[in-house]
């Protein structure tokens, strides 16, 4: 972050920004120079926001389409890229419903605060070298705690909506956010453990002085946060809170317009900025092994943000959903006590490191015992609770001859009586 | 903290919504996730198919059958075909029995794409299982198109045979059908069979024992998943069925998977039933000359053929005239749903719908 | 290959249990006294000879002066098949013993035959209008119900009996109104303004009943 570095080296946006606010402090209009960068902040994150949701729509359906042997959108713009713009245009057209019975305030306001979380979050990322609107020094924190606030809001749109299909969707999102909040912050805790830092930008540092990723040391609690993240913002296969074929839409099932529209962003959004954190935490950010030198730095973490949200595409594509209580069952039975004994894991290697005030070098073991370490665990604890194989697949039996009854089950495990049954 | 109460939490499962394949509904008493009662409710699709039939001529009441079953309408055409040859004694000419089994087969196979694809899609995957069984289902609509004209309600055959031949490009283009099927199974099922998600939504939900099965009078899939080697194509070979090698997939759990497993393995048996009846198929007339208003002497009969659904059975009575005197259809889709309410209770909502969408029924056919 | 048994023969095989439970038998069916009904199915399912474990369908015949029961038996193990059927006594309230204790598959069924040909099954266990709302008026299956049948139509009720007011829409395919002796008139409670409400100004004389056009 050089303030004086030349406004039109684009290979950071923020010299551009730099320069102008060097300007004005020049000047001597300190509080100014406060006001427009904040301003700008803001002003980048709301485009930033637009433009991605516009383009993330297509970039979902046409991935799902590819996916699904089909074209995807492809009549309205070239390949059909305005195609978002006029569902936008559509959803804006679209009368917005309130249900008689249910609670209009919090109807009304359920869908702009879940706004509030995202555009915080978005706040604390550091979209390039320098580009951070806000680094905190507590950023994992203050991405953790703002992102709590979702299922509140959540709850809130469920139980306005009077329905019960919204109830129980709302009742689910409380339950697998509980759930899996905890995963998450485990598996963060691993981070900022090793890397000595609750702020963004110097977890990035941290993976840029050390010539490494954190995946590369960190392999379990990369896993741990992929999946709790999955099940945190409710995609496939974790979309249980708005299982279409359960629970129609779950809590969003009374919106209509672009109060839906607002939720649908929200969604995607989300799913955007947990590939720009997975970026941040475990991929170096902006920082890639000296392509940042030739490739503007934000241009890397753009790809590797999208390359996440494409891997949650892919599952959304390629998976069923879960049920909730397995799923519920497998953070609490799984994630949860594998993320905590990581913890402990890294705390030792780092005690470790600092006692022997040893070189960065020691990264290098470090990471190889990581992954023998977590395929051994991995291995060891479903060993332990013989989660293992419990489901096999059978193939069936091809027979020629009918008029038999090949599986005639002892009386006691029948269910049900030959004549029993009740009226349906 | 002593006055809590609790009421039952009823839920509307439909009639509208996505995963009742149609205007079905099921009334659940729910206590959290978990289902305590379940009542289904019926008839919104109710057309009176069998009223409307007693004032038209046999011939006549052949599209009444594709609307039945709308996703298995040449079954349907066949069933009836079949019944009202048996009433008034028409047999068919080899060549429209050649014809009829590879229809009856491929749509089978048609039907069974969207139903192991809606299956999935009720378990929660994403259309994508849908999508890749719908682009088969759509050559197969092909086919169909190529013969009679339509896709979906097809009045394609007729009492004593069929009522078009097989156009030239009819045998290449299924046989090119045919040879790619199994392999965009293979696809479906690396994707599906063995996936962890899967196994853990289906295995063991809506488990039916055997003798319930037997005693609720359900058939088709549903009966081979149960254990019951069961299939009147081979117990009761109508048509030409006896000169087909195939065989009869049966499953041993009776759940929801094994339903599925069925569904896939009877495809590839279909497939084996097209091939060779497309090797066999004969020349000469495709049907013999039926008067469109036929009198059946006085009496009655029954007969069924194996429906992708299960069985499917057509009663019809005749006084002698033109008209049936009563008009009845067994429909697959209702009495695979007799242990509906025995299957869900228990489950949660969400193990309740993927072990409905296992029982596959159309409401056309339900409802008539 | 399934056995079509005749009637005839499991007749005999009845009337070794129950000497008096046969009506008649002919080489398709097998009538079964109505009082017994229950009794003789349990034997079918039960009789190891026999084993007509599914009651595959179950159906009924309105043949104007009586109504038929038919039941459509399979034996899964035996593979044989079987019609057999029962006659209730009444036409005006026919009843029949419920077999959903033999064969639970025939509940549903039952439900279906109560609900289109108003034969009710005494002991069933939730008998019910399977596909028509409660307090639908008649049975449609009924060759009484809009009175149709071929070769000698005759209109019955002129219009489809209908949810609050008997202005319904005609029905019948040769329906004339010299036939049917009923004319549209106005629906009571709804005044002829509201018809040119809904209709429009212009077929104002083709609706209203005062215009002298019907």
């Amino acid at each position: 972050m050089n303030v004086l570095a030349n406004w039109w080296d684009l290979r950071s946006l923020a010299n551009p920004v730099n320069g102008l606010l060097g300007w004005l402090r020049d000047k001597g209009w300190d509080e100014i120079a406060y006001i427009v960068s904040g301003s700008i902040g803001a002003a980048a994150i709301g485009l930033f926001l637009g433009v991605a949701m516009l383009a993330l729509i297509w970039v979902e359906r046409r991935v799902i389409a590819r996916i699904q042997i089909r074209r995807g959108p492809n009549r309205v713009g070239p390949q059909g890229l305005l195609q978002p713009v006029a569902d936008a245009i559509k959803l804006m057209q679209k009368e917005s419903l309130t249900p008689r019975l249910g609670d209009k305030w919090v109807f009304w306001l359920a869908p702009l605060l879940l706004f509030i979380p995202t555009v915080l979050t978005l706040g604390v990322v550091p979209f390039g070298d320098g580009m951070t609107v806000a680094d905190l020094n507590v950023g994992v924190l203050f991405i953790i705690a703002v992102g709590s606030v979702m299922p509140l809001v959540v709850f809130m749109a469920g139980w306005s909506s009077n329905n019960k299909y919204s109830l129980l969707g709302a009742m689910r999102t409380i339950a697998m956010v509980l759930s899996y909040e905890l995963p998450a912050v485990i598996s963060l805790l691993s981070v900022v453990v090793l890397t000595g830092s609750m702020q963004l930008g110097e977890i990035i540092n941290f993976q840029k002085d050390h010539n490494t990723w954190n995946v590369f040391l960190l392999p379990l609690p990369f896993a741990i946060y992929l999946i709790a993240s999955l099940a945190e913002i409710g995609r496939s296969p974790y979309d249980i809170a708005e299982a279409e074929s359960e629970i129609v839409a779950g809590y969003h099932t009374e919106y209509s317009g672009m109060k839906f529209g607002l939720f649908y962003a929200v969604e995607l959004a989300n799913a955007l900025i947990i590939g720009g954190l997975f970026a941040v935490f475990f991929f170096g950010g902006w920082w890639t092994y000296y392509l940042d030198v030739i490739i503007p730095s934000w241009v890397l973490f753009f790809v590797k943000m999208l390359l996440g949200y494409w891997l949650f595409v892919w599952a959304r594509g390629t998976v069923p959903r879960l049920r909730i209580d397995q799923s519920l069952k497998f953070s609490w039975q799984f994630l949860v006590p594998m993320g905590l004994l990581n913890v402990v894991l890294v705390a030792f290697e780092v005690a470790l490191w600092y006692q022997l005030d040893a070189p960065g070098i020691i990264l290098a073991p470090f990471a190889v015992i990581n992954w023998l370490l977590t395929a051994g665990l991995i291995v060891g604890y479903v060993r332990l609770l013989k989660l293992e194989h419990t489901q096999t697949p059978r193939r069936l039996t091809l027979t020629e001859d009918v008029g038999i009854v090949t599986h005639v089950p002892a009386p006691s495990a029948a269910g049900y009586s030959a004549a029993g049954g009740s009226p349906a | 903290m002593t006055n809590f109460s609790t009421e039952p939490y009823v839920v509307n499962i439909g009639p509208q919504h996505p995963s009742t394949h149609g205007v079905f509904r099921m009334k659940v008493t729910l206590d959290g996730e978990r289902i305590t009662d379940a009542e289904m409710v019926v008839g919104y699709l109710h057309r009176s198919m069998e009223k409307l039939a007693e004032e038209r001529t046999y011939t006549q009441n052949i599209p009444f059958t594709d609307r039945a079953d709308y996703l298995s309408s040449m079954s349907n055409n066949l069933a009836y075909c079949l019944t009202a040859e048996k009433l008034a004694g028409i047999a068919v000419p080899e060549r429209g029995e050649h014809i009829r089994v590879i229809m009856a087969e491929l749509q089978r196979l048609a039907n069974h794409c969207m139903a192991v694809g809606t299956f999935i899609n009720d378990a929660g995957a994403w259309q994508t299982p849908l999508m890749w069984l719908f682009a088969e289902r759509e050559k197969i609509l092909d086919l169909f198109e190529m013969t009679c004209g339509a896709r979906l309600t097809l009045n394609y055959m007729r009492i004593g045979g069929v009522s078009f031949d097989l156009p030239d490009e009819f045998v290449p283009a299924c046989r090119r059908f045919i040879d790619q099927f199994p392999g965009r199974l293979d696809e479906v099922e690396q994707m599906l069979l063995e996936n962890e998600i899967l196994l853990a939504r289906s295995k063991g939900i809506g488990v039916i024992p055997t003798v319930a099965a037997i005693n609720a009078s359900l058939t088709g899939p549903m009966l081979r998943a149960s254990g019951v080697a069961w299939d009147i194509r081979k117990a009761d070979p109508y048509s030409i069925y006896d000169r087909f090698a195939f065989r009869v997939p049966v499953g041993e759990n009776g759940d929801s998977y094994d339903r599925f497993l069925v569904r896939l393995a009877e495809m590839r048996e279909s497939v084996k039933i097209v091939d060779q009846a497309l090797r066999a198929l004969p020349g000469g007339p495709h049907k013999v000359d039926v008067p469109l208003s036929i009198r059946p002497p006085v009496g009655e009969a029954y007969a069924r053929v194996e429906a992708p659904k299960g069985e499917l059975g057509f009663y019809l009575v005749s006084d002698g005239g033109t008209s049936p005197w009563r008009f009845h259809m067994r429909p697959p889709s209702l009495i695979n749903l007799s242990l509906l309410r025995e299957m869900v209770i228990g489950l949660t909502i969400a193990d309740a719908i993927v072990s409905f969408g296992s029982v596959d029924i159309v409401i056309g056919e339900l409802d008539r | 290959m399934t056995a079509w048994l005749t009637g005839t023969a499991v007749a005999e095989r009845i009337r070794e249990r129950f000497p008096e439970a046969v009506v008649t038998a002919n080489d398709v069916w097998v009538e079964v006294a109505a009082e017994q009904v229950a009794e003789v199915a349990a034997f079918l399912r039960d009789d190891p000879a026999l084993a007509f474990e599914m009651a595959t369908d179950v159906t009924a015949v309105d043949w104007e002066e009586y109504f038929e029961v038919v039941y459509h038996l399979q034996s899964i193990t035996r593979n044989q098949f079987i019609t057999l059927k029962v006659r209730p006594q009444d036409y005006a309230d026919p009843v029949v013993p419920t077999l959903t204790g033999v064969w639970w598959g025939a509940h549903l069924q039952e439900c279906e035959v109560y609900d289109l040909m108003g034969i009710r099954f005494a002991g069933h266990p939730n008998l019910r209008r399977l596909f028509l709302w409660e307090g639908f008026s008649g049975f449609p299956l009924r060759k009484s119900f809009l009175q149709i049948g071929q070769g000698r139509f005759r209109p019955g009720l002129p219009h489809f009996p209908k949810e609050g007011g008997d202005r319904g829409v005609i029905s019948g395919p040769r329906w004339t109104e010299q036939e049917a002796g009923w004319r549209p008139g106005p629906t009571p409670g709804v005044r002829p303004h509201d018809d040119r409400r809904r209709y429009g100004h212009q077929q104002m004389g083709a609706v209203t009943p005062d215009s002298g056009q019907n």
